[in-house]
C-alpha cells in the first residue's frame, strides 16, 4: 500500500513538468487583476491575519477553553463497546468528497485517532471507501496510527479497501458489511449526499453507536435525527483540530471563532442599514 | 529519504495551493494554461488510483473465494460481473449501441434505481423516531415539520389559506437563517483547512505523518 501511495505522489509531482510546459506556448502573458474578486481577498487576508495571530497567542498564553463535543467525547465509549463485544467498528467518509475536500482532510484526522484508539483496545476497523485515492491515505493513516500506538500488528484486523465509485453501489455495499458484520460502532464522518439516510438506518438497525459529522447541510438533517451524536458542520472541523492537539490548529479553531464574531456583526450591521433605510431613516439621521 | 519524500510532498501541496489562490484573483493566458494543465493532471492521477483500486477490490475478493465460505457466491458474482464489463467496454466500446452501454442502463441502472428507493422507507423510519415529543425542542420540531409537510400540498391551502404561508415563511426565515449559520461556519473551517494545508500543518494526506 505505501508502495502504491509513492507511486500516486511520484505521479503528482510528474505533473510539474507537464504545468511547466504549458506556459511558453502562450505569448507573453497579459496579467489581469480580478478587482471584483476583492471581498473575497480581503476575507482570505482577514483568515490568514487572524489564524496567525491566534496560533502566536496559544504558543504564549496556552490553548484557550474549548466548549466540550459530546460526539467527541462519546467516541472512546463506542470504540469501547465494539470492543467488549467483540465486533468492529465501521469507518464512512460518504460519497460525496474526494481526497482535495477540506471535510475529507478533518475526517482523516478524526480516523487517525480512531484507529489509534482501535489499536490500543485491539478492535477491528473497517473503512469501506467509494474513492481510491481516500482508501490509499487511510490505508497509510491506519498504518502509522497502528505504529503510534506500539502495535503494527493491529493493522492486519483493518481493511481500508476501494469499494465502487457508483453512489448507491456503495451504499449497497455498505448496508451489506453493516448487516453481514453487525459493528458496535459506525461512524460517519465526511461528505454525504443521497446515501446518507441509507447508512444512518443501516447502523441504526443492526443497533450500532453511530457517530455522525458533515458538511453536508442537507444531509445534516437526516443524521440528526438518525443518528446517536452528530457533529454539526464546522464542528467536524473543529474536532479534527481538537484531536490534533496542535497549537496551530488549536489557533486557527480560536481564528474561526473571532471571524464568526466578524461575520455576526457583519450581518447585524447590514440588517441594520436595510431596516433603516426601509423605514426612509435617512433624513431622520441627517437631524 | 522518507523524510525528503514528506518535505517534497508538503511542498508541491503549498505550491499548487499558492498558485490555486493567486490565479483566482490575478488571471493570465500563461496561468490559465497551468490552471487547466493542473486540472488535467488531477484526472490522469485519479485514472491511476482508479487502477490500483479496482487491482485491490479483486485481490480482496480473489482472497475472500479462497477463505470465506460464506461470501463465496457474492464474490464470484462480483469478478465475474468486473470481468464481463471489462471485456465488453474493451471489445464493443462504450458508445451508443454498445453491449457494455446496454449493460450499464438495463443492469447497473435499475440496481442503483432499487437501493435509491429504500431511501423512501428510510426516510419514513427516521421521521417515526425524530417525531417523538420528548422535550420543548422535538416539540417544536414536529410542529414545524407538520405545518411544512400539510403546507405544501393542495389539502393545507383547503384546510386555511394562512398555512402554506406559514410553511414558506419557516423554510425562508428561521430555516433559512439556521442554514445560513451553519454555511459560514463550514466555510470558515474550510477555508481554515486549506491554509493549514498550504502551510503544512495539515498532513493528513500523508497518511497521518
Amino acid at each position: 500500500m505505501r508502495r502504491r501511495l509513492r507511486v500516486l505522489t511520484a505521479l503528482s509531482l510528474c505533473g510539474i513538468p507537464a504545468v511547466a510546459m504549458a506556459g511558453p506556448r502562450d505569448v507573453i502573458p497579459a496579467l489581469a487583476v480580478q478587482t471584483q474578486r476583492l471581498p473575497e481577498l480581503i476575507a482570505i487576508v482577514l483568515v490568514i491575519a487572524a489564524a496567525f495571530v491566534a496560533g502566536r497567542l496559544v504558543k504564549r498564553r496556552g490553548a484557550p477553553a474549548l466548549r466540550p463535543l459530546p460526539p467527541l467525547d462519546a467516541l472512546p465509549d463506542a470504540i469501547g463497546r465494539a470492543t467488549e463485544t467483540g465486533t468492529p467498528v465501521v469507518y464512512i467518509t460518504g460519497w460525496g468528497g474526494d481526497m482535495g475536500r477540506p471535510t475529507t482532510m478533518a475526517s482523516m484526522q478524526i480516523l487517525s485517532h480512531v484507529a489509534r484508539q482501535s489499536a490500543q483496545y485491539n478492535c477491528r476497523l473497517l473503512f469501506p471507501s467509494h474513492d481510491p485515492v481516500i482508501a490509499q491515505v487511510a490505508d497509510d493513516t491506519i498504518t502509522q496510527a497502528a505504529s503510534l500506538a506500539g502495535r503494527p500488528e493491529w493493522k492486519a484486523l483493518t481493511a481500508a479497501t476501494f469499494v465502487t465509485q457508483s453512489q448507491f453501489g456503495y451504499a449497497a455495499a455498505i448496508e451489506g458489511i453493516v448487516a453481514r458484520e453487525h459493528p458496535g460502532a459506525v461512524l460517519l464522518l465526511g461528505t454525504f449526499e443521497g446515501e446518507a439516510l441509507i447508512l444512518a438506518e443501516a447502523a441504526h438497525r443492526s443497533g450500532a453507536v453511530t457517530i455522525a459529522g458533515t458538511d453536508s447541510t442537507i444531509q445534516l438533517s437526516f443524521f440528526l435525527v438518525a443518528c446517536d451524536y452528530t457533529l454539526i458542520g464546522e464542528e467536524v472541523f473543529a474536532a479534527s483540530g481538537v484531536l490534533s492537539g496542535d497549537a496551530r490548529a488549536l489557533g486557527a479553531l480560536w481564528a474561526q471563532d473571532w471571524l464568526k464574531y466578524l461575520a455576526l456583526a457583519l450581518l447585524l450591521c447590514g440588517a441594520l442599514v436595510l431596516w433603516l433605510a426601509a423605514y426612509d431613516a435617512g433624513p431622520w439621521l441627517a437631524k | 529519504m522518507s523524510m525528503l519524500r514528506d518535505r517534497l510532498t508538503i511542498l508541491t501541496a503549498a505550491t499548487a495551493g499558492v498558485f490555486m489562490v493567486v490565479q483566482y484573483f490575478v488571471t493570465s493566458p500563461g496561468m490559465d494554461a497551468t490552471y487547466r494543465a493542473i486540472l488535467n493532471w488531477m484526472q490522469v492521477i485519479f485514472a491511476c488510483a482508479l487502477m490500483v483500486g479496482i487491482a485491490a477490490v479483486v485481490k480482496n475478493h480473489i482472497v475472500r473465494l479462497r477463505r470465506r465460505r460464506a461470501e463465496r457466491p457474492y464474490s464470484l458474482v462480483l469478478l465475474a460481473s468486473v470481468a464481463a464489463m471489462a471485456s465488453m467496454g474493451f471489445s464493443g466500446g462504450i458508445d451508443q449501441g454498445s453491449s457494455f452501454l446496454w449493460a450499464f442502463n438495463h443492469l447497473q441502472a435499475p440496481m442503483q434505481a432499487t437501493v435509491f428507493s429504500l431511501l423512501a422507507f428510510y426516510v419514513t423510519s427516521a421521521a417515526f423516531r425524530g417525531f417523538r415529543a420528548r422535550s420543548v425542542e422535538s416539540a417544536v420540531l414536529i410542529a414545524a415539520g407538520l405545518i411544512v409537510l400539510i403546507g405544501r400540498v393542495p389539502l393545507g391551502e383547503q384546510i386555511s389559506a394562512q398555512l402554506p404561508a406559514a410553511a414558506e415563511w419557516i423554510v425562508n426565515v428561521p430555516a433559512l437563517a439556521a442554514k445560513r449559520a451553519i454555511l459560514i461556519g463550514i466555510g470558515l473551517g474550510m477555508v481554515a483547512t486549506a491554509l493549514k494545508v498550504i502551510a503544512g500543518v495539515e498532513r493528513t494526506y500523508l497518511g497521518g505523518r
